[in-house]
């Protein structure tokens, strides 16, 4: 029906080549965060990418340079805070709680700022829930850039960072600069942040972090085939999302790449229990306990 | 938004005056501030308690899951044309359960896998939400009074509804106080000594999740933890004392929903920025108190006896914080 349109459309095509880079970027990433449990560092993030948005547009300047300042100073302060043992949960969340809060003033002064509520709303919407079809093509190959820049750190670090997350008193042991790494990889999570907010939203972008690693993680159990496994399944998700914006234009990208993102996960999830039940029963002699240990450290 | 009509009840009004007793009357003959001091006080009250637990299972990830998850429920619920209310807690509440369901297979106590797990079922439900949201088109302004809250838009009906949620909330969480704290502080030790720790451990999740929602409805999904988190942080900041730092937390979330809706009734910025810096402020009072009679109790410490800082700084309740997925 209108499909046969839309994809001769350029946007399309833009958000196709940015959707796709900042995937491949986000799916690295993401891979890293899930394996030290720091997903909460990129919801935190998410929020602080609201934030540094709205203050840029209530004061305002470009709307990048409020992502990116809000990220990167984020990750710093996290990277600072996390010290030496991993960043207290409790102290993240009243930060960005308070981050936050700065936020909603912004939104309000950027809304009574003579431009009017509507506008406010809409710049909040698409802020939170992103518009990737929205990218002019300079945003699009600007984007995409700089994911692939960050995927080709993660590409470089990719032994000793997963080394050092796996087993931080070892790779420290072994002379790897674990805490250098770590703060690298707040900084890059920072930056896949500032990215991903302008395509798929800052609400969303912690599902292009946390759902194709996870399912990465359990499909397969060596570190590095997940690294790929998970950057292929975080652009497949957002091929998945594009076609069926496509195929029904009232359904926006964004929240269409995250649910395919999520399917992904839990076919993942069921596959991974279905085989731990299986190995369960394979080994009877042994207790359940020590199948699901070997399964869990798999 | 909530904040025009807040400019226009206090444009008539003019400034706050030098006389406290006369300021107070005057916002107390408001009725929509009323009410949002009523629903303030009972979400604040419950906040702090399970927030306090949530801090002391380290759990702050799955709380502000929940708590955003309140959103597309809400969403949801204006799309098909039900009840907010409902939304906000049928959203908490689904995503509690699934989280719990997902935790209790063998995988999902990896606590890498549960935090890539909790922060899926975060963005899928968002998702939804957003898709929920484009769908029924044309709730712009709803959409971000649910996001950054409502407060002066509070109804008679909710303030019912959030007392009695938060009765609710307090009864279960005062029955099973003794073992929650138990296998709170150290999950394995309390299963090892019999308490039902799984039990447990799910119960809490369907009262974080009821929790988040009610505070939602307040402060909007996406302020919710300036409730949940801060006053208990700072609380437990404080002392390491369960039953005390309790009070104290619940002291601190009242004073701060108070003092930020009054802050907001007589200026034009939006309560949740008020509320989120004044917890914000209490937690960085409190640790800074702490560190500083840290310092000055182990120097003296180092003075009046010679065996010196082999311990350092007294324990704190922070530090024995344990893990919670270990099953």
């Amino acid at each position: 029906m209108m499909a046969a349109s839309v994809w001769t459309e350029p946007f399309v095509w833009w958000a196709v080549l940015a959707g796709t880079a900042i995937a491949l970027a986000a799916g690295l990433v993401g891979h890293v965060t899930v394996l030290r449990g720091q997903v909460f560092a990129g919801d935190a993030l998410s929020h602080v990418a609201v934030t540094g948005s709205l203050a840029a547009l209530a004061f305002g300047v470009d709307l990048r340079l409020g992502l990116y300042g809000g990220c990167l100073g984020f990750a710093l302060l996290l990277a600072v805070l996390g010290g030496r043992k991993g960043a207290d949960d409790t102290v993240i969340g009243s930060v960005f709680a308070w981050v936050l809060g700065l936020g909603a003033l912004f939104l309000s002064l950027y809304a009574s700022n003579g431009s009017g509520e509507a506008t406010g709303g809409t710049a909040g919407v698409s802020v939170l829930f992103g518009s990737l079809v929205g990218l002019t093509g300079r945003q699009a190959v600007v984007d995409a850039a700089v994911s692939l820049a960050v995927a080709g750190v993660i590409v470089v670090v990719a032994r000793p960072l997963i080394f050092a997350s796996l087993d931080p008193a070892v790779a420290r042991a072994g002379g790897v600069p674990v805490r250098m790494l770590s703060t690298l990889l707040f900084l890059l999570l920072g930056v896949i942040a500032a990215v991903a907010t302008q395509a798929v939203g800052a609400l969303l972008l912690l599902g292009l972090l946390a759902a194709p690693a996870g399912a990465a993680q359990r499909l397969v159990a060596r570190p590095f085939a997940a690294l790929w496994l998970s950057a292929g399944i975080a652009m497949a998700s957002v091929w998945c999302g594009l076609i069926v914006s496509c195929l029904w234009p009232s359904i926006p990208a964004s929240p269409a790449i995250i649910v395919a993102a999520a399917t992904a996960y839990g076919l993942a999830w069921t596959a991974s229990v279905r085989r731990s039940a299986l190995l369960t029963r394979l080994a009877p002699a042994s207790t359940g306990t020590v199948a699901d240990d070997l399964v869990c450290s798999a | 938004m909530t904040h025009s009509l807040l400019w226009a009840a206090t444009s008539e009004l003019a400034g706050p005056t030098w006389n406290l007793a006369l300021d107070v009357q005057r916002m107390l003959a408001v009725h929509f501030m009323v009410n949002a001091l009523r629903a303030g006080t009972a979400v604040a009250v419950v906040a702090a308690v399970v927030g306090w637990f949530m801090v002391m299972r380290q759990q702050s990830f799955v709380g502000h899951t929940l708590a955003v998850v309140s959103f597309p429920g809400a969403a949801v619920a204006i799309w098909i044309g039900a009840s907010v209310t409902i939304g906000f807690f049928a959203g908490s509440l689904a995503a509690a359960l699934v989280i719990a369901a997902a935790r209790r297979t063998p995988i999902g106590r990896v606590r890498s896998q549960e935090s890539a797990l909790i922060g899926t079922v975060q963005a899928a439900a968002l998702a939804l939400g957003a898709i929920a949201v484009a769908l029924y088109g044309g709730f712009l302004d709803n959409l971000t009074g649910l996001l950054f809250g409502s407060f002066l838009g509070v109804s008679d009906g909710q303030v019912i509804v959030l007392l009695v949620v938060s009765i609710g909330v307090l009864a279960a969480v005062c029955a099973v106080g003794r073992p929650l704290l138990f296998s709170s502080v150290d999950e394995a030790v309390a299963d090892a000594r019999g308490v039902p720790v799984r039990l447990l451990a799910t119960g809490f999740l369907i009262v974080l999740a009821l929790t988040a929602a009610e505070v939602s409805q307040v402060t909007g999904a996406l302020l919710v933890f300036a409730l949940l988190v801060m006053p208990a942080a700072a609380a437990q900041q404080m002392t390491a004392r369960p039953g005390l730092a309790i009070v104290l937390a619940v002291v601190i979330g009242v004073l701060v929903v108070w003092l930020a809706l009054s802050a907001a009734f007589y200026s034009t910025w939006p309560v949740g920025f008020f509320v989120a810096t004044f917890g914000f402020a209490a937690f960085v009072v409190a640790s800074a108190a702490r560190r500083t009679v840290d310092r000055w109790g182990s120097s003296r410490q180092r003075a009046s006896t010679q065996r010196a800082s082999n311990q350092g700084a007294p324990t704190v309740v922070s530090g024995q914080g344990v893990a919670v997925v270990q099953a």
